[in-house]
């Protein structure tokens, strides 16, 4: 890699700066024009008078009756100079509960993630070697039914499965409620992962499975597998060291992307089975009228967007030898 | 040398085919690839596979690797030391594969996993077949790299495919093939994707590796010349099927087979010079190998075809002492049916044309250069050099001539030739067409200029749109120069006919037709405005020798009828040395020697000119044997860092043979153009004729 590399990397990351600064105020904005959070406490029974609701909202920064230029500069000179993301229309303090959904969201994520990538990438590869085989039919048709069936109907099957066969598997919340001690918290949080972890799982594998399969079809009638077969190596060797390597490249920032920008794209999975991520915040706090949580979740999926950008950067130059010179 | 071929089928055969048929399945039916081959390969030996393309070289290569795709039908016999690999499963084929039989492919650019190093995959190479350690397995790659010939392999061995050069590629395949001293090495078209002076280079490392490891080669390729210079016996395919077979004198001097004859009368040859002959073409296509038609499948482009032709496939049999032939007349020929004039050789029309000196100019080139800034990083470009491609050229083109630049691939004549289409207004030097500077030309006389230069491509079917018939694709350029309806189709069937083909062809679409007929349509569309210089770049290249006659015949043709003037590119040297009235040598952006034809190539003077004519092999087996090539060391240098003085120096053969004093000028001194005859200069301080063809 070197030198170049590493200020190369830099500059980019420098740009991807600038852009999440701008993409974050323009949802600020957006964010603060349309939603209006005095509605919630409007409609409070009984109506609380009108001068403390403004007083409220002042001390939250979000009263309609401040200029928005000077919300806006509030809002953004907080973050920057106190890392202070505001408080939620309710008065409780924005970065605890990105913190903890944070927490929540990777927990619901990390194995689903893990497991989509290995198998799609797997799964894509084996259905390339056996084109047009009755295998890699099926494996088509299934997938597009996957791809085409929207995630709440993937994941209410998934639920209704569960009941049919009499809840083997619980699958409301992150654990139950009813369970004592850290050893059962434990167990019941994990059984509680599986029925998200297979929906995710579902969704992921298959569409990197099909970005696989179409690369390494590209890759399997070219003349390097051939020559790796002519050294010696038989067609299985041949295809899984030389050519998965070269086929699994252009993959991997499709895959990089996907990856990160599910912790605020799980949205359906966290809603349904009640796991209270980043995903369940992103709408509800649009519907709740939450303009800091708004702004606070559009820095931080600007901020995945950068990181994803510079990871795929890395990973591609440290898979390809030939961007790096 | 001298192995008779009666011992054809000898048992101490390494490699033996029989019978060999190999056919796939596909949607117009069954492609009969191969139709029974048989050969034996001894050891130390060189056996050449010639033939048109789609005669079955590859294939039966691929089949005795066993690399085969899958659905491909195979049947026959191939014995590796008396063992049958036939039906062998990829386990088994694969401990055998790269052992045994090491494989050198034509393409090096595609032939190395572009995310591994040279040296990682040299080392996998010999690992999968030894059981050394990584440090013993990298230090015989080391060895392997230096044999054949990777200059400074220690730093080189890490480098990543795309740092190599197309040559040195190739050596880095050549060194994976004989990295576990196979009994057979078996290259398929090794040097086709590469330029004559590296092409030399690379069959002189074949030639090492097989000392080397004493391995018997199977060369597969389509270029007679390479054939002549490499193989101790040629088998010659047609139509899937061996049609002649024996030693190679044999098969060049004395062959009994009409097909072998009529493709060795097609190629331009380089030791010709002189008076001026037609080519002599071996019309019409092979078979199609879905519906092969009945008797011998040469029939129809055979001169001396009988009766019994068109009923019964001749088998190969003896036909003279040790050669083996697939004709029914094979004993007749060269007895009394004579092998001289079997194919018909068109006449030349006369060309008297005045001397040179009182024929108009066509084309002025004086001091052309184009420089291209070279820039570096992928999203953030800056400026870090200039890339010379085109540095310094003067030349003229006269009346009635064929002028030809000659170099290797990267030396800027395509460049060149672009800098002259575009017509640029802002450029270094003058480029004067028909008398016109093209600087000082309005919208209007640029587009009258466009009309009297036209152009013909390599690729035919690149160049034109396979949805237009070929009425509408010849009518184009009409259209654009505002020309009237019943003009064009007036014009239309004239062209057609002009070019050899008929006028009811204009119905048809491109793909009906075949490489050569596509490529007459292209000369037809370029001669459609009436120009009078043709720019033709790499026009026959892609095409196999037996159509290239034709083609090459009609632009001499054309060229008399029609009073062109052609600026042609080739990088075959024998096609230039047959079509070009003067020849200009280029050399990264320059030209290094320029003149008549005959002074070019009978009294190469120019060090690099004598290199580049020495590489291209003759098709004639003991010119070949008795011919010292002088070999150019590595590569091309690139445009971005031209050496200091003359450019040349860096490869140049002579310079180790001057003292210390003249060898400095050579460092120093860029060497100015001087005369050598009455129409023949050179830039080289050193500049003394030498006979090399
Ligand atoms: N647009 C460009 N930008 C930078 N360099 C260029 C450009 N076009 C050509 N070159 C360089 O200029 C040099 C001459 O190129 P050119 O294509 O004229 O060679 P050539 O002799 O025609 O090669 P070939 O026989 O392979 O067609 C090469 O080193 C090439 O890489
Ligand atoms: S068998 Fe007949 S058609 Fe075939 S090459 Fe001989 S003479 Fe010609
Ligand atoms: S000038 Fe010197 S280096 Fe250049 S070609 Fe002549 S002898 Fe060789
Ligand atoms: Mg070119």
């Amino acid at each position: 890699m070197g030198r170049g590399m590493g200020r190369f990397l830099l500059r980019r990351a420098v740009n991807y700066v600038i852009l999440v600064f701008i993409a974050a105020s323009f949802t600020y904005f957006l964010a603060s024009s349309y939603l209006e959070p005095i509605v919630n406490f409007l409609s409070k029974h009984p109506q609380p008078p009108l001068s403390s609701i403004h007083n409220i909202l002042r001390s939250r920064n979000l009263d309609p009756n401040t200029p928005l230029v000077q919300r806006y500069w509030t809002w953004i000179t907080n973050i920057l100079f106190h890392g202070n993301f505001g408080q939620t229309f309710d008065g409780n303090s924005v970065n605890s509960e990105m913190g903890r959904r944070i927490f929540v969201s990777t927990e619901l994520l990390l194995v689903a993630t893990l497991v989509s990538t290995v198998s799609g990438v797997a799964w894509g590869a084996w259905n390339a070697l056996r084109q047009y085989r009755p295998s890699d039919r099926i494996s088509t048709v299934v997938s597009y039914l996957l791809l085409a069936t929207p995630t709440p109907v993937i994941a209410i099957s998934l639920e209704t499965v569960d009941q049919w066969m009499g809840v083997p598997v619980q699958y409301t919340g992150m654990y139950d409620p009813g369970a004592q001690g850290t050893w059962s918290v434990i167990t019941s949080n994990m059984q509680h992962l599986i029925l998200p972890t297979i929906t995710l799982f579902l969704i992921q594998a298959t569409l990197f499975s099909r970005y696989q399969r179409g690369t390494m079809l590209d890759v399997l009638g070219s003349d390097f597998l051939r020559t790796a077969r002519a050294k010696g190596l038989t067609r299985r060797q041949a295809v899984l060291k030389h050519g998965l390597r070269t086929a699994v490249i252009p993959v991997m920032p499709l895959l990089v992307y996907n990856i990160v920008l599910l912790f605020t794209g799980a949205t359906f999975t966290e809603k349904i089975f009640g796991w209270h991520g980043m995903g369940e915040w992103l709408v509800d706090s649009i519907t709740q009228n939450d303009v800091n949580a708004v702004g606070a979740i559009a820095v931080f999926t600007a901020v995945l967007v950068l990181i994803a950008g510079l990871l795929s950067d890395l990973v591609y130059a440290a898979l390809d030898p030939r961007v790096r010179s | 040398m001298t192995t008779p071929a009666s011992s054809l089928l000898a048992s101490d055969a390494v490699l033996a085919v029989r019978d060999l048929r190999v056919s796939f399945p596909s949607e117009a039916g069954l492609v009969q690839a191969v139709r029974g081959i048989d050969f034996s390969l001894r050891r130390g030996e060189t056996l050449a596979l010639v033939g048109e393309s789609g005669s079955g070289k590859s294939v039966t290569a691929t089949s005795v690797l066993g690399l085969l795709p899958e659905g491909a039908q195979v049947s026959g016999s191939v014995r590796l030391e008396g063992r049958e690999l036939l039906h062998l499963s990829d386990g088994e084929m694969s401990k055998i594969r790269g052992k045994e039989m090491g494989m050198v492919f034509q393409d090096p650019l595609s032939a190395l996993t572009p995310v591994f190093s040279i040296g990682t995959q040299l080392v996998e190479a010999l690992q999968v077949h030894q059981d050394l350690n990584d440090k013993a397995a990298r230090a015989r790659a080391l060895e392997l790299l230096d044999l054949v010939g990777i200059p400074d392999p220690k730093r080189r061995i890490d480098a990543f495919p795309h740092e190599f050069s197309g040559g040195m590629r190739q050596r880095a395949v050549i060194a994976m093939a004989i990295a576990n001293d196979p009994k057979v090495i078996i290259a398929d078209e090794p040097t086709t994707a590469l330029d004559v002076t590296i092409q030399a280079q690379v069959l002189e490392v074949l030639k090492k590796a097989q000392e080397v490891t004493g391995a018997a080669i199977l060369m597969i390729t389509h270029d007679l010349g390479v054939v002549a210079g490499m193989a101790d016996r040629v088998q010659v395919m047609y139509a899937g099927r061996p049609v002649e077979s024996g030693l190679a004198d044999d098969v060049f001097y004395t062959p009994h087979m009409p097909y072998t004859i009529g493709l060795l009368s097609a190629v331009p040859r380089m030791d010709e010079g002189g008076e001026k002959k037609a080519l002599t073409p071996l019309e019409g296509n092979p078979p199609s190998m879905v519906s092969l038609p009945q008797g011998c499948p040469f029939a129809a482009r055979c001169p001396i075809a009988v009766d019994v032709c068109r009923e019964v496939e001749p088998e190969l049999k003896a036909s003279a002492d040790g050669l083996l032939s697939a004709c029914h007349r094979s004993t007749e020929i060269g007895d009394s049916v004579p092998r001289e004039e079997m194919f018909p050789t068109p006449d030349v029309p006369a060309h008297d044309r005045s001397p040179r000196e009182s024929r108009p100019a066509v084309l002025k080139v004086d001091g052309l250069i184009k420089h291209f800034p070279l820039m570096k990083g992928s999203v953030f470009k800056r400026r870090v050099g200039t890339v010379r491609a085109v540095d310094g050229l003067d030349f003229d083109i006269r009346e009635g001539e064929t002028f030809a630049l000659v170099g290797e691939s990267g030396c800027g004549k395509t460049t060149t030739l672009l800098q002259i289409l575009e017509l640029p207004k802002a450029q270094a030097g003058s480029v004067v067409v028909l008398g016109k500077e093209t600087k000082s030309l309005n919208g209007k006389g640029r587009r009258e200029l466009r009309r009297d230069m036209q152009v013909v491509f390599q690729d035919p079917m690149a160049s034109l749109d396979s949805r237009m018939p070929i009425g509408d694709i010849l009518a184009e350029p009409m259209k654009t120069h505002g020309w009237s309806k019943d003009r064009i189709a007036a014009r239309v069937p004239e062209l057609l006919s002009l070019v050899g083909l008929l006028p009811e062809h204009a119905e048809r679409y491109p793909t009906e037709f075949s490489g050569g007929q596509r490529q007459r349509i292209g000369i037809a569309r370029a001669l459609a405005l009436d120009p009078k210089l043709i720019v033709l770049d790499e026009p026959v290249s892609a095409l196999d020798v037996s159509i290239q006659a034709g083609v090459i015949n009609l632009l001499d043709e054309l060229k008399v009828k029609l009073g062109l003037s052609y600026l042609f590119v080739a990088h075959d040297l024998s096609v230039i040395r047959h079509i070009a009235d003067r020849v200009a040598v280029m050399y990264l952006g320059r030209i290094v020697e320029l003149g008549d034809a005959d002074s070019v190539f009978g009294q190469p003077s120019h060090p690099y000119t004598q290199a580049l004519l020495s590489a291209v092999p003759l098709p004639d087996p003991r010119k070949e044997r008795e011919r010292r090539r002088i070999l150019l060391t590595g590569d091309l240098p690139s445009p971005a860092d031209v050496p200091s003085g003359c450019r040349f120096r860096t490869r140049c053969p002579k310079i180790g043979g001057l003292s210390a004093a003249d060898a400095e000028r050579c460092h120093t001194e860029d060497p100015a153009v001087q005369a050598l005859g009455a129409d023949h200069t050179a830039a080289c301080h050193y500049a003394a004729a030498l006979e090399v063809v």
